[in-house]
C-alpha cells in the first residue's frame, strides 16, 4: 500500500530558520529517510506559499496565495514538469474543464527526490 | 537551569506573530512604545503560560488579546492614581473594541502591518533612522544587535530609534482604512525600505556578521507582506530580485573580504534553491502583466542567474530588459548598468560613448569611475583609465573596493609591463 505522508508547520517559523537550522532539521529527517529507504517514493519540498497560485475551478479565476478554504478537503495531486508558470496554470485549467468544482493550487516544488533512496544527489528543479 | 524543550520552538512563535502583534496593538493604542510594551508584556506571560496549557492555535491573537488587556489594566492603575478618565487615554475604544474582535477572526492584519512598516518610513526620518526603526520595532532585534549590524555603539543606536520614535510620535500617522491609491503609495515606500535593509547587509563580506544577516531580514519582510498582499506583482519581483542577490552571498568575496566580479564568480557555490525560487516568483509576477522596477530588475539578475558560464549570458535580453527600466524609472545608474551589456554586445567604444553624458551626474560614484577606467583600459587608453581608477580609489565606500580596484590597477600596470618589454 502507498502512504502519502503530508507536512504542515507554520510558515512564519519555518522561514525564521537560518541556512544552518534548516540543514539540520534536514539532516536529522534524512536519517530517518536512510533507515526506510525502500519505502521512501518521491520526496517532495515545496516552496513557501508565497509562490503558490490558485485556480478556483467554478469561477476559473487564478488568485496569487495558497488554497486557504477549510471547506474542501485534499483529495490528491499531480507533479507536472513545464517550462513555466503559465503553462502549468493551462495544464490546470484544462482539467479543470475535464473535472470542475473545488480549486487546484499550484506550487513550484523547491527540491525533488524521484526516488527516496537517491536523496544524497541534489537535484533542484 | 535547562530549558524546556518547547523554549524554541514558543520563542519562534513569538518572533513569527510579533509584527501582526504590534501592528494591531499599534492601532489600537497608536502609541509605538505603548504597543511594543503590551506585546513585551505579553510575550511574558505567553513564556509563563504557553508551556503549560499548551500554545493557542493563533499565536498572533492570542498575543494582541493579552498585551492589549494588560495594557489597559497598567493604564487603568495609573489612571486612577493620576486621576485621569480612561475614555481620554483611548479616545476609540468604543469603535475599535467589536471592530477587533471581527479582524482577530477573519485574520484581516493587512493593512495594520503595512501601517507599522509605513510609520518606519516616515519620510521625516532619513533612511538609516527607518531601517533602524523598522528592524527594532517590526522585526523584534534586539538593540546591540542593530547596532552590531550597522556598526555603532549600542548607545548611539538607541538615541538614534528614540529620536526616530519621538519624531513619529510628534508626526500625523494616518490611522483611517487607507484607499487603494494611498496603499499602493504606502506599498511603494515600503518596498523601498526593505530593499533599503537588504542593501545594507549586502555590502558585508561576511555572511555570519549581523550586518549580512540583514539580507535574511529583508527577505522575510517581503514574505510576510506577501502573504499578506499576494497579489502585488512588484512585491514578488523585490523577493526574486533579493534571492537572486542572495543566492551568490557565499560566491561575492574572496577570503581577504575583496568583492569578485560576477564573471570571476564560482557559479557552483551560488545557492540554486534561492534562484530556483527566484525565477518560479518572477513567473509567477509576469502572470500579471503588469511590469514594474523591481520585476524588471529581477529579470535581469534571473539572465545571469540562468547562465552556468558568464560567456552563455544573455546579453541581448539583459540590453533590452535595461532599455524597459530606463523606460519606467530614467536614472543615471540605470544607463551606467546598461553599458555594461553593450560593451559585450557592440564592444567599448561604443559603451563609452553611451556613458560620456553621464559623466556629470555620475562625478561622485565610485561604479562610474571604475566602469569607465575598465572601459577605456580596454580601448588602449592607459593614462585615461589610470585617471579614472584613481578617481573611482579616492571615491570608494569601503576599503575593500579601493582595494579592489587597486589591485585591478597593478594587474593591468603589469600587464603593460610585461607587454612593453
Amino acid at each position: 500500500m502507498r502512504y502519502t505522508i503530508l507536512c504542515y508547520h507554520s510558515e512564519e517559523v519555518t522561514s525564521s530558520w537560518t541556512e544552518e537550522e534548516d540543514a539540520e532539521v534536514i539532516e536529522n529527517l534524512k536519517a530517518v529517510n536512510r533507515k526506510w529507504a525502500k519505502s521512501f517514493e518521491p520526496i517532495v519540498r515545496l516552496m513557501p506559499t508565497t509562490a503558490a497560485t490558485t485556480l478556483r475551478k467554478s469561477e476559473n479565476i487564478v488568485t496569487d496565495g495558497p488554497f486557504a478554504e477549510t471547506k474542501e478537503q485534499l483529495l490528491g495531486f499531480y507533479v507536472v514538469n513545464v517550462e513555466s508558470y503559465e503553462l502549468a496554470v493551462q495544464i490546470a485549467r484544462e482539467m479543470a474543464e475535464a473535472n470542475p468544482g473545488g480549486a487546484y493550487e499550484l506550487r513550484p516544488i523547491a527540491l525533488y527526490y524521484p526516488n527516496g533512496e537517491a536523496i544524497e544527489d541534489a537535484p533542484t528543479p | 537551569m535547562p530549558q524546556p524543550p518547547e523554549a524554541d520552538w514558543i520563542e519562534a512563535r513569538l518572533v513569527g506573530a510579533r509584527p501582526q502583534a504590534v501592528a494591531a496593538l499599534l492601532r489600537y493604542f497608536r502609541d509605538l512604545d505603548l504597543a511594543e510594551e503590551a506585546f513585551q508584556e505579553a510575550c511574558l506571560r505567553a513564556l509563563r503560560s504557553w508551556p503549560k496549557n499548551g500554545p493557542p492555535r493563533d499565536a498572533a491573537s492570542w498575543l494582541i488579546m493579552v498585551g492589549r488587556n494588560a495594557a489597559i489594566d497598567h493604564k487603568r492603575k495609573q489612571a486612577r492614581l493620576t486621576a485621569l478618565p480612561d475614555e481620554e487615554v483611548f479616545s476609540d475604544r468604543e469603535d475599535t473594541e467589536p471592530d477587533m474582535a471581527e479582524r482577530l477572526d477573519t485574520a484581516d492584519y493587512r493593512d495594520d502591518i503595512l501601517r507599522l512598516l509605513f510609520v518606519c518610513c516616515h519620510p521625516d526620518l532619513p533612511a538609516t533612522q527607518q531601517i533602524a526603526l523598522a528592524l527594532r520595532v517590526v522585526s523584534g532585534l534586539s538593540v546591540p544587535r542593530i547596532a552590531a549590524a550597522f556598526l555603532v555603539g549600542e548607545r548611539a543606536m538607541e538615541q538614534r530609534i528614540t529620536r526616530a520614535k519621538a519624531r513619529i510620535a510628534k508626526a500625523d500617522i494616518p490611522f483611517e482604512t487607507p484607499g487603494p491609491v494611498e496603499r499602493a503609495d504606502r506599498f511603494a515606500v515600503v518596498a523601498a525600505m526593505i530593499y533599503l535593509v537588504f542593501n545594507e547587509g549586502y555590502t558585508d563580506a561576511n555572511p555570519k556578521s549581523e550586518r549580512a544577516k540583514l539580507c535574511d531580514e529583508a527577505i522575510r519582510l517581503s514574505r510576510l507582506m506577501l502573504r499578506l498582499f499576494p497579489a502585488e506583482p512588484d512585491m514578488m519581483g523585490l523577493l526574486a530580485l533579493m534571492l537572486l542577490q542572495h543566492s551568490r552571498q557565499k560566491a561575492r568575496f574572496d577570503e581577504t573580504g575583496a568583492p569578485i566580479l560576477l564573471d570571476d564568480q564560482d557559479r557552483r557555490l551560488w545557492n540554486h534553491g534561492q534562484i530556483a525560487e527566484a525565477l518560479a516568483m518572477i513567473d509567477k509576477a509576469m502572470l500579471h502583466r503588469r511590469p514594474g522596477p523591481y520585476q524588471i530588475q529581477a529579470a535581469i539578475a534571473a539572465l545571469h542567474a540562468r547562465a552556468e558560464r558568464p560567456q552563455d549570458t544573455d546579453w541581448a535580453g539583459i540590453d533590452a530588459l535595461y532599455g524597459a527600466l530606463e523606460r519606467h524609472t530614467p536614472s543615471p545608474v540605470v544607463t551606467l548598468n546598461r553599458s555594461v551589456a553593450v560593451w559585450k554586445l557592440h564592444g567599448a567604444e561604443a559603451a563609452l560613448a553611451m556613458i560620456a553624458p553621464l559623466s556629470e551626474p555620475l562625478d561622485g560614484y565610485f561604479y562610474f569611475h571604475g566602469v569607465r577606467g575598465n572601459l577605456l583600459e580596454r580601448l588602449g587608453r592607459h593614462d585615461e583609465a589610470r585617471a579614472a581608477f584613481g578617481r573611482a580609489i579616492a571615491l570608494a565606500n569601503t576599503p575593500a573596493e579601493a582595494a579592489h580596484i587597486r589591485q585591478h590597477l597593478d594587474r593591468f600596470e603589469g600587464e603593460r609591463d610585461t607587454g612593453g618589454s
